[in-house]
């Protein structure tokens, strides 16, 4: 049997997120370059329209196991899903399939599911990436650490790798779309049992259908030069404006105006946007560290001095608030031209 | 209730990173180090679990002699017992930090395993379920609230715009965010407490790892930017800057 890469597959009600893309498109390039089949895997309801869009990022295999199916291995009734049984899914996928790689996206259940599936696949992890390159069929990669401060290149020997991308980070390259082949494959299949489903979701609470910050490609921040929790609504109308999710630095989220998942940097979430804007932030390093990798940063700022600025792209120095609400209308026109 | 938190000693978040003229790992000269800020969650979780249900804490850590200095800290914050899992290696991946750790938390058959998350150093996020696959204890991370009813933990999970609510069974593991609790200061008893107390330590039982550092580099620097001071007078100008060079709008 050939060498196969499995690549894990994020959908939402059935329409794969981006983040599958980039884990598709990346994990197609990895085969090509190590002589291997490329099989993606999904959990789920997935129709053929729906398998057909992932022929675009290099797809022709979808193994695809129902959830509810799965589901009702559970000792307990009524779960969402179950992390642990999902991990079971992939490495026994792994295993039928022959995959010594396995590539997932480093989103929060990609996270969770990293650690339990290099166990039980005995896999070396190479997580969070942000870059890959495959020579000779080997596989090495480079991730950031201390929240981007630096960066480290990592290799393996073990002959089983598992690696996480980084969403966000690698721009899938579409191409014309063809049929995928859907394979179904049943938990008996598997080998699943009730054992697997030691901890279960049982429900999942939508907190906002604001976009989170770790998933956005635009971000506007605020800082404690907004001066208040009441003036963040200038903040929330310019993300509103272009499409972006809401960040905080840790001084507004450890004096309580922001939520502590708004926050951005070394406690809070390491984000690399296309557009990054900072509104009377002034840039300590924990926070410089978690999103400087961002592709264009816009720092507004009445300090002058202030380290943001060294980062920065393009910067006004001035009151945000009178530079707020006039870049939110200017921004207003320009998007809807 | 017998509760095992797990920490470790990271540089302060204000470092500025440089690399060491060993070219894959950073200078620690004069670099100030920490307890794990996730860890410190995970200290004060443990203690309110103990001030409520009685019973026993243990901080235990992997790494070398350093490491005490993460245990000494969670001794003032109040922990009762310490224990450090001694390795005279200078690397360690994830998987060779949750293999002996794993261990030590199956001889010692807690109730309850608390972590952070990752630690700020390394950013790894691997421990938590690792550790929970070669435990065998049910395992959730990133709780920013849990609540314990007879045997059964009820956890809230943050994800991407939103939370899970978990179900778990005890004996457990849980990795902890920020937010589960606000850590408590320790107070000059608690730190004249804390000065008598010995760290238990024991040999690592595996070496192994499955992943190798080549080198580490500084992330590439970036030019010089446009800066205005006109306040809101540029912001036309920075819109179509926006717009026509950078291309993100």
């Amino acid at each position: 049997m050939t060498k196969s890469i499995l690549a894990f597959a994020e959908h939402k009600e059935g329409k794969f997120k981006n983040s599958a893309f980039e884990v598709v498109s990346e994990a197609s390039k990895l085969a090509k370059e190590c002589s291997a089949e490329m099989v993606v895997l999904a959990i789920g309801e997935i129709d053929q329209s729906a398998a057909d869009v992932l022929s675009a990022f290099g797809a022709t295999k979808l193994i695809l196991v129902s959830l509810s199916e799965l589901n009702s291995k559970s000792p307990v009734s009524g779960i969402q899903y179950s992390p642990s049984a999902t991990a079971k899914v992939i490495s026994a996928v792994a295993g039928k399939e022959s995959a010594e790689t396995i590539v997932l996206s480093a989103t929060a259940l990609g996270k969770e599911l990293a650690g339990r599936v290099a166990v039980m696949t005995d896999s070396a992890v190479f997580n969070d990436c942000t870059e890959l390159i495959a020579a000779s069929g080997k596989i090495s990669a480079a991730r950031p650490v201390y929240a981007g401060k630096s960066i480290i290149s990592i290799s393996s020997d073990s002959e089983k790798i598992l690696i996480t991308i980084r969403p966000n980070v690698f721009k899938p390259e579409r191409k014309e779309e063809s049929n995928v082949e859907l394979i179904k494959m049943t938990p008996d299949d598997l080998a699943v049992t009730s054992a697997d489903f030691s901890v279960a979701v049982k429900e999942i609470v939508v907190s906002s259908e604001k976009l989170d910050v770790a998933e956005a490609d635009r971000i506007v921040s605020g800082g404690r030069g907004m001066k208040g929790p009441e003036h963040f609504n200038l903040v929330e109308d310019l993300a509103n404006a272009i499409g972006a999710a809401t960040g905080a630095s840790r001084a507004v989220v450890d004096a309580g105006w922001r939520p502590h998942s708004e926050q951005v940097g070394q406690t809070g979430k390491t984000v690399s946007p296309s557009l990054y804007i900072a509104c009377g932030i002034s840039g300590a390093i924990q926070h410089l560290a978690g999103m400087s990798s961002s592709k264009c940063i816009v720092a507004i700022n009445k300090d002058k001095d202030a380290p943001i600025f060294q980062i920065a792209n393009y910067g006004i120095v001035g009151d945000v608030f009178e530079i707020l609400p006039a870049l939110t209308d200017e921004m207003k026109k320009v998007v809807s031209q | 209730m017998k509760i095992i938190v797990c920490v470790s000693l990271v540089p302060d978040s204000t470092t500025k990173v440089k690399i060491d003229s060993n070219g894959k790992s950073i200078d620690e000269n004069g670099v100030s180090f920490i307890l794990n800020p996730y860890d410190e969650f995970a200290v004060e979780e443990a203690l309110q679990l103990k001030e409520k249900n009685g019973g026993e804490t243990i901080a235990v850590s992997f790494g070398g002699d350093k490491a005490k200095d993460a245990i000494k800290k969670a001794f003032q914050m109040g922990i009762d017992k310490g224990v450090l899992i001694k390795t005279t290696d200078s690397e360690f991946d994830s998987f060779t930090v949750a293999k002996n750790l794993a261990e030590y938390i199956k001889s010692q058959d807690p109730d309850l395993v608390i972590l952070g998350k990752q630690s700020i150093d390394y950013d790894g996020m691997l421990l938590p379920s690792m550790i929970s696959e070669m435990t065998g204890l049910p395992s959730t991370s990133v709780v920013v609230k849990m609540e314990i009813n007879e045997k059964t933990i009820t956890a809230e999970r943050e994800i991407e715009g939103g939370k899970e609510v978990l179900m778990l069974q005890m004996p457990a593991l849980i990795g902890v965010q920020k937010g589960i609790n606000e850590p408590r200061y320790p107070n000059l008893k608690s730190i004249m407490a804390a000065k008598s107390r010995p760290v238990e330590e024991i040999n690592a039982a595996y070496s192994g790892n499955k992943v190798r550092v080549g080198e580490m580099k500084m992330p590439p620097s970036k030019s010089s930017g446009k800066v205005f001071t006109n306040g809101k007078d540029d912001v036309s100008e920075l819109v179509k800057l926006l717009r026509e060079e950078a291309k993100v709008i």
